[in-house]
């Protein structure tokens, strides 16, 4: 073990960081698009969003990195940038199941806001913009904290199709070259559980905090 | 668009993906019953037991939750390998599930008990019942009647997260894809194929639970009711 092998880990680690920031930057809006179309008063938006997340909650995330990765070549492009595949794949992904957890906080609001909202005369994007929106945001606040625990250790399979170079990814390598698996893998398993842990905490310490009940 | 899809020849390689979805099924099962034995009994020293046991209990949910299932898999399969414990792959393989399920399910079924009104500790109590009587039919089954379509929707993940253990080389529905690829170099059908596969395998799992649910959980109580 020198210097070399912890700045490899490191290395790994910024890889990790990097796709996870991308993947909760892209697959929150898209998120949002799939929670709003989900709520949609239009039944055909509705259920195709539903039938959307159905499906990628039945597909594990390896193989949507596969179709991430060879699918944009089939419509022409030559070579697929293993971060770009990554993060598309992850954006399908976590947009799906932000944007169920982020219905539930919106159908969360108490159905009287909506009505109040109405009878002020609002639009329904104004109503969602100054009423709904705001007060589901607060109720969101921690199963999305909670989620992105999810991204950062499903970050670790986009070396496995993608070839994309992040953590795990460069643990495996140094395993491979030192043979010592428990020292490695335990290390990054460390270096992911400094990240995921304060993540977890916060969305714990939230839980508590907005929970009026137990107030 | 000019790409010419070719499904025949990924689709020739049907007894392979039929042996892949197998391998899946069975290394789910075996996990998802182990898994839940042990996670059981992890929540049952988590909310009953000594202090110290407690700690320990807290600190293995806390590792796994916040560590990825891949760097798990690569400690305890190569970890194992390297101390000379050779075992067969699909054995390490459901080792490696076992303690990454046990500790969602520890966490599922701390819910659960934590849910139990001490009212019906203190009736069972006073019933006469021992102490295992009282786990069984009165913490254990309501808590987990309370909490199974989280039990049940996790080890429909857990099913999904089994692609991963390929890495290791566990020749499960994943796993063959590598070969497929190269025999056929239609890399783009391949995944197009095991997405199908793997969602009818997801749902033949939910109208699994679903049926399980059924026979379990006989009485029938309007939802939102206390149970």
């Amino acid at each position: 073990m020198n210097m070399q092998y912890i700045g490899s880990l490191l290395q790994g680690l910024w890889g990790t960081v990097l796709l996870s920031l991308l993947t909760f930057l892209f697959g929150g809006l898209f998120g949002l698009v799939i929670a709003l179309a989900r709520i949609s008063p239009l039944r055909v938006v509705a259920c195709v969003t539903q039938a959307y997340i159905q499906f990628m909650q039945g597909l594990p995330l390896l193989v949507l990195m596969g179709l991430c990765f060879y699918g944009p070549s089939l419509l022409g492009m030559q070579s697929v940038n293993p971060l770009f595949a990554a993060t598309l794949a992850m954006t399908f992904y976590a947009g799906a199941y932000l944007g169920e957890i982020w219905r539930g906080c919106l159908e969360a609001v108490p159905k009287s806001q909506w009505e109040a909202a109405e009878c002020l005369g609002l639009s329904r994007a104004q109503r969602m913009r100054m009423v709904v929106l705001p007060q589901g945001l607060r109720l969101a606040t921690p199963p999305t904290v909670g989620f992105m625990v999810q991204i950062v250790k499903n970050t670790s399979v986009a070396s496995l199709v993608v070839g994309y170079t992040e953590l795990s990814y460069n643990a495996k390598v140094l395993n491979n070259t030192t043979f010592q698996p428990f020292l490695y893998f335990g290390l990054a398993g460390l270096l992911y559980f400094a990240v995921c842990y304060p993540l977890s905490r916060q969305a714990r310490k939230l839980e508590r905090k907005l929970n009026v009940s137990r107030r | 668009m000019n790409y010419e899809f070719d499904f025949g020849a990924v689709l020739a390689f049907w007894p392979l993906f039929a042996e892949g979805a197998w391998v899946t099924l069975r290394l789910t099962f075996f996990a998802t019953i182990i898994g839940f034995l042990f996670g059981t009994l992890c929540a049952i020293a988590r909310t009953s037991g000594p202090t110290w046991l407690q700690r320990i209990v807290a600190g293995y949910v806390e590792a796994i939750r916040n560590t990825p299932l891949l760097i798990q898999s690569y400690f305890l399969i190569f970890g194992m390998a390297s101390i000379g414990l050779r075992l067969p792959i699909l054995v390490g393989a459901t080792i490696a599930l076992v303690v990454n399920i046990g500790a969602y399910t520890t966490e599922i079924m701390r819910a659960g008990i934590d849910s139990i009104q001490p009212g019906q500790l203190e009736a069972a109590e006073c019933l006469g019942l021992s102490r295992t009587q009282v786990y069984l039919h009165v913490v254990l089954r309501p808590a987990m009647e309370r909490v199974y379509p989280s039990l049940a929707s996790q080890y429909v993940l857990l099913m999904l997260a089994s692609s991963i253990l390929s890495s290791v080389g566990v020749e499960e529905l994943f796993g063959i894809s590598n070969r497929v690829q190269s025999d056929t170099f239609r890399n783009f059908e391949v995944f197009v194929v095991l997405g199908i596969v793997y969602l009818a395998l997801s749902m033949l799992l939910r109208a699994a639970f679903w049926l399980l649910n059924l026979a379990l959980f006989t009485r029938r109580r309007k939802l939102g009711t206390p149970i």
